[in-house]
Parts: C-alpha cells; structure tokens; sequence
C-alpha cells in the first residue's frame, strides 16, 4: 500500500507505467524498484527456495541478501530490490537457479 | 576512457564515511574518484527522517537525509572528486589494481591509496519460519516507507529495543502502521530513552526481556508467538503470547561489510564490541595493508555521526600521505581524533572505545 500523506517527507513519484508480473498487468512508478512497485500492490511471495521450495521474500532492499531474485525481461537473478522499474518490463518468479539466455 | 583508470586516491562506498572522505582529500587536494554500488550516494541517510543529536559540527537538529543531501552537494560542488554511480567494486589484487563492475562494464582502476567504506549489514536472528515473506531487515522497511512511499504491511513486530528499532518504530507510526509491540531480549532498552518515551506514549508496549519463538503463516507471515526470559535468557514457559501482524521487522544489529578488507588481506580481528569481524588499523585508520584505509560502519559499527568524522579522517590521512595539505593536515587529524574522543564519550561510546582498545591492542597495525 502507498503512503498518500505523511507528516515529515513528501513523494516524489516517476510516471504511471504497466508492467507484467507473471502475466498478470501491473502499475508501478517509472524509477521505482520492481520490488517497490511488486509491495505497492501486495505482492510480497517473490520466489520460492531451490530445495525446500518455501517462499521467498523481501528482505534487505539494498542489494545485499539475494532474497529477490526474479527474472527480469528473460534475465534471471535480477535483484529486484535495486532494479529500477521500466514500463512494458517482464517481470517472472524465477525456478531453481535460473537459465542463462 | 583508458584500460586502467588511474587516481590518487579511490573511496569504495558513497555513504557518510565515504562522502566525507571524498570532500576532506579533495580540500587538501588530492584527486578522488568515489564508487556507489546505488544510483545515488548517500548511503543509510537517504532513509533518516528522523534529527541526529550530537553536537553542530556533525549536523545536529538536521534530518538525516538532508545531511546526506549536504554531502553530496559537497562532492559534487568539488571539482577534484569524480563519483561513479552504479559501480560495485569486486576486488583488489595484489598489485593494487582494484576492480569494478558498472552498466555491464568491467573496469579497472589503478588508485595510490584505498578508503574501503563499504558499511554493514543487517544481522539476523534464528528462529523457526525466520525466512517467511514479511520478515524483514530495520533498514529495509525504511526504504520501503522512507524512499518509496511504501507501507509494508498493516500491523508490526519489531524485534529490539536499540536506536534503531525505536527509530523504525516511530516511523512506521508516522507512514500510518500499528505497531503491535516491541521487544527486546535483554533487560534494559538499548537506545536512547528519548526515542523510548515517545513511542511508549503513543501507547506502543516495549517488553523487555522477551523473544521470538517463532513465526507463522501459509505464504508470508500472519503471526509470532512471543515469550518472557528469565535472568538467565531461557524462555519461561507458560508466558507465551500469539500476536497477529503481518509483519515482524528485525532490528537486532549490523555486522560490517567486511568482504573487500578480508579479500585484500588486511588482518582482521573478531571483536564483539564492534560488531564482528574488522580490519586491525592504526589510529590514522590504515590498516595493515599500507595504503588501504578504513572509515564508518566497515571498521566498526558506531552511528552516522561518528562514520561522518572518520570519513573525514581517512580522507585527510590519506591526502596528507601523498604530499598533499602538509601544512594543515596535522592539525586537521588532531581535530578529528579529538571530535572522535568527543562522540565516543558518553555511555554508548564506551562500548565502541573498548572495542577499538582490543583492535589495537595486539601489534599487527602498521603505525
């Protein structure tokens, strides 16, 4: 869910852009991270664990833990946390490891 | 642009200790280039609504972000610091080449001295279903609410009574989000008893010798169970209590982000004082690889403030090594050392102090 007021800091939001998640039409901000744009609308199963197959989060946001690893545009392992969002992006839950294109 | 890039004196990170060492060598001179793994410096600060204590040298009655505003203004104002956004560095070898990745390109980069300030990271705690989704890192809440204007849930567990738990705390009350509680699993609040009043009289309960036993949900976190701790930190049982949120937010400390320092075989020391393992450095922050010096978080977890002086320190060792500023130089380390000292007076310095006691304790530290 988005802040629509807040007492101290003030917004500043890029333009309204689609993007797909799964298939599934999304809106986000231009210039926000995907995972941002993914929390926005209450995603927040970004992937699921290569051997107990339990569903991954978000966790540190800055780059650090790999938590977010998703495919972006065909790439795997993209860290969405530090991913900027892109209109018409691609965005898929990533199987095990990931193919290389 | 060249094979190999050359400068007089490379900074890794753009947070507080980086800044401020890119703008302290820059005065004195020296040519700087500074990396930013991020699109923009400023590192933790961006994140900081709240106002930083201390005295006015290091911003005081300032909001953190506008601190970091400040100081990227002052890189960016100085025409002898260059500053690559979006560039991770990977290693630095032998020959003191140090490498980088940035938009897809692998770099090199030929520096006459290193400042490795790199930061920490986020500790976590062990406790079953600790890996559901709507568990996160302190610092990462706040980017979600503090840079994107994004709420991450409705209802919070924070774990740990320290600065930055009550910090987050406030802030989630701020951007609209209960908190359902705060605890804490030794017997006293860590932070500042300020932050602590203003969040118990917003009616926010902080318990006190209290942990997670776990958390509990089908995909993301629907609840945790919470229980007290005797004098001897085991769970009474019987205290449990099961307290529905949707989100528990970890605030249980920082462990530096040691990586580089290990990889270029600085010698490195456990001490639990600051936060995990860290490089062994003189008083000038030079580490026992002559010529890589250490500031902020990486050689010590402490707060801004302190990672802002000795940023500034570095900065100005390293300069001074190069023959730059020989005039001023002594006198500017002498006035940062001093303002160190003075930081690290009060209760929660004395930890740091004795830390950086048993660093330099044992030889090893090239002086």
């Amino acid at each position: 869910m988005r802040i629509t007021e807040h007492p101290i800091l003030e917004f500043q939001r890029g333009e309204e852009v689609s993007f797909s998640f799964d298939g599934q039409e999304l809106k986000g901000y231009e210039g926000e991270t995907i995972a941002a744009a993914l929390h926005a609308v209450g995603v927040r199963v970004l992937g699921h664990s290569q051997t107990m197959h339990r569903p991954r989060g978000l966790f540190c946001a800055i780059g650090n833990c790999s938590s977010c690893l998703m495919v972006v545009d065909g790439e795997p392992n993209v860290r969405i946390c530090v991913e900027k969002l892109k209109s018409g992006m691609r965005v898929e839950t990533q199987q095990g490891k990931g193919c290389l294109r | 642009m060249p094979k190999v890039k050359e400068i007089e004196i490379l900074i890794i990170g753009g947070g507080p200790a980086g800044l401020s060492a890119a703008s302290a060598a820059a005065d004195l001179g020296a040519s700087v280039l500074l990396l930013e793994r991020d699109d923009k410096p400023g590192g933790q600060l961006v994140k900081q609504t709240h106002k930083f204590f201390g005295s006015k040298k290091q911003y005081a009655g300032d909001r953190g972000y506008q601190i970091g505003n400040l100081l990227i203004e002052q890189c960016a104002n100085n025409p002898k610091v260059e500053v690559w956004t979006e560039t991770t560095a990977l290693g630095i070898y032998e020959d003191g080449v140090v490498t980088a990745e940035g938009q897809g390109k692998h770099l090199k980069i030929n520096p006459e001295k290193i400042i490795v300030a790199t930061g920490a990271s986020e500790k976590m705690i062990a406790f079953p279903n600790n890996d559901l989704p709507g568990i996160y890192g302190a610092g990462a809440v706040q980017t979600l609410m503090n840079v994107h204007g994004i709420v991450p849930g409705q209802r919070v567990l924070m774990i740990g009574a320290g600065n930055i738990g009550l910090i987050v705390s406030y802030q989630l009350m701020q951007a609209g989000v209960e908190v359902a509680g705060i605890i804490e699993a030794s017997p006293t609040i860590g932070g500042y008893l300020v932050h602590a009043a203003k969040i118990r009289r917003a009616g926010v309960p902080i318990l006190t010798s209290h942990t997670i036993t776990e958390a509990y949900g089908q995909d993301s976190v629907e609840g945790a169970i919470i229980c007290k701790l005797d004098e001897k930190w085991q769970p009474i049982p019987g205290t449990e209590q099961d307290l529905k949120v949707d989100v528990i937010c970890l605030a249980v400390g920082l462990s530096p982000l040691t990586e580089l320092c290990f990889q270029a075989d600085c010698q490195m020391k456990y001490v639990p004082e600051l936060s995990g393992h860290v490089p062994i450095r003189n008083k000038y922050l030079e580490t026992t690889r002559l010529g890589l010096y250490v500031a902020g978080d990486v050689s010590g977890v402490e707060e801004a403030s302190s990672a802002m002086v000795e940023g500034r320190l570095a900065g100005i060792c390293a300069a001074y090594s190069l023959g730059h500023g020989k005039d001023v130089a002594p006198k500017l380390q002498a006035d940062a050392l001093a303002e160190l000292s003075e930081l690290r007076a009060g209760p929660a310095g004395q930890k740091t102090v004795k830390g950086i006691m048993k660093l330099m304790d044992k030889g090893g530290a090239a002086c």
